[in-house]
């Protein structure tokens, strides 16, 4: 049985993760490489890096740390953050990554889906729908709307549907955020997981929330997420990739323990 | 002490050759990238990667003259692995799109049917059906990295070493010989798919490094 996915996502900024992990025993705590296989050996099933690094300043320093850490972790990698062509998508993956996923660069351009997938294959084409919830009147189905440029900016697009589109596009994966939980700890929005998972075949990777296991087994449970995806309760140590994984296991999900718990 | 068992992956365009190539490294292989016949020269095993696309990658492999030498290493018994879609090219042909593959197994290459979600991607148990010493050191049931929507169909069921299930259960390794086939990917599964190439290795070693003239 496919196991549910337990992912940390670590954010890059000039080939330097921020909001750094306060891991033990690390030789130098900013480095995507060595964090990705701490976690990885933690039991992560997945790691995602997010470059954050503004355009201008950016010299191929994300390809090196993609390509020494596809050497140390030997986890599935995805890349999210700044790849706007087949062209860029193709120097990811040659560097050792296994998908890219793409947020304001598919809603701008929604080909480049199509192109990517018919190039690389559907399973390396994540679209990151980052959705904020409309207000509604009393009665009213709940609706969101997606945002770009990290929740900066709006866009006409209700969340539901681009979430189809993308994957008729070529999308293999979604990365759901939702932008209204993101950062506040208060759990994912479980609505707008559901209602995408239950209208797509591809995988729903949950983000945006996460305070505590808790929260991963209602993600799949009740969000029918493929996968959970959170960054702060790992980078700050409140709870282990094994706490998540325990938790989950113990509701019954299927998971991927691993043998032996690094201490 | 005996030379590391050098490994050639071959290199045609349809794979990430950084985890695979670290990963065999990792346990121990001297592992050399062959973009052409030439890079098959000197060593002891090759590994045919891949994600994508059947057809593509098989004009990509016939435009670096490689089908005929891969065909000719396999058929002089000499240890291969193919991993994923170089699993899927061993067999005969694929329904996607049509490919005439490899033909050193017998049997097609079909879409994943009943499949909850598609592709399979993610991390799925390998149960072992048959004890393999690739597998060992390799807890029953242990969960391995995938990511396909196509699987081979063996016409000769005995060559089922391990299977998974993803809607319905299908031929996840298999080996005849010193031929070896695995659906997953084994450098992208933590520490019991390095464990796996670790015991890969460890066969070509026996096979290549046994001490010659018993006869």
């Amino acid at each position: 049985m496919l196991a549910r996915r337990v992912i940390p996502c670590l954010d890059v900024d000039k080939g330097r993760v921020v909001k750094g992990t306060k891991f033990l025993n690390l030789t130098d705590e900013g480095d995507p490489a060595e964090l990705a296989e701490r976690y990885a050996h933690e039991g992560a099933d997945e790691i995602v890096f997010l470059d954050i690094t503004a355009a201008h300043e950016r010299r191929g320093t994300m390809l090196e740390v993609v390509r020494r850490t596809a050497s140390r972790a030997f986890v599935p990698l995805t890349v999210g953050g700044g790849v706007r062509s087949v062209g860029e998508m193709r120097d990811v993956l040659r560097a050792g990554a296994d998908k890219v996923s793409f947020n304001t660069a598919a809603v701008a351009t929604p080909e480049l889906l199509t192109a990517c997938a018919a190039r690389f294959g559907s399973q390396a084409v994540v679209c990151a729908v980052d959705a904020r919830r409309l207000p509604g009147g009393e009665g009213e189905p709940a609706r969101w709307e997606v945002v770009t440029h990290g929740g900066r900016r709006t866009t006409d697009l209700d969340a539901i549907e681009w979430s189809i589109r993308a994957v008729e596009l070529g999308a293999g994966e979604l990365l759901v955020t939702s932008m209204d939980r993101d950062g506040t700890r208060s759990g994912f929005d479980i609505e707008l997981l559901a209602a995408i998972a239950t209208r797509v075949r591809v995988p729903v990777i949950a983000s945006g929330g996460a305070a505590g296991p808790d929260d991963f087994v209602i993600a799949v449970r009740d969000g029918k997420a493929d996968a959970v995806l959170a960054a702060s309760i790992f980078h700050r140590r409140m709870f282990s990739v094994s706490d998540v994984k325990a938790a989950m296991a113990a509701a019954g999900l299927p998971v991927r323990r691993i043998a032996e718990a690094i201490a | 002490m005996s030379p590391a068992v050098r490994v050639a992956v071959l290199d045609y365009g349809a794979a990430n050759m950084v985890s695979i190539t670290r990963a065999l490294a990792a346990v121990g292989a001297e592992v050399s990238v062959a973009e052409d016949p030439t890079g098959m020269v000197g060593i002891d095993a090759i590994v045919v990667p891949g994600v994508g696309a059947a057809a593509p990658a098989m004009v990509h492999l016939r435009e670096r003259g490689l089908v005929e030498p891969i065909r000719d290493w396999v058929g002089a018994g000499k240890p291969c692995l193919g991993i994923c879609l170089g699993f899927q090219l061993l067999f005969d042909a694929s329904d996607e799109g049509g490919a005439e593959t490899l033909g050193l197994l017998e049997g097609r290459t079909v879409p994943l049917v009943d499949a909850p979600t598609l592709p399979h991607i993610g991390w799925n148990s390998v149960e072992v059906v048959r004890p393999h010493p690739l597998f060992e050191g390799v807890a029953d049931g242990s969960y391995f990295y995938f990511v396909h929507s196509f699987v081979p169909a063996p016409a000769d069921e005995s060559l089922v070493i391990a299977r998974t299930t993803h809607g319905r259960p299908f031929a996840s390794a298999v080996a005849r010989g010193s031929l070896y086939g695995l659906q997953f990917h084994p450098e992208k599964s933590a520490e019991a798919g390095l464990r796996m190439l670790s015991n890969f290795v460890g066969l070509v070693a026996a096979q290549t490094r046994a001490p010659a003239g018993v006869a």
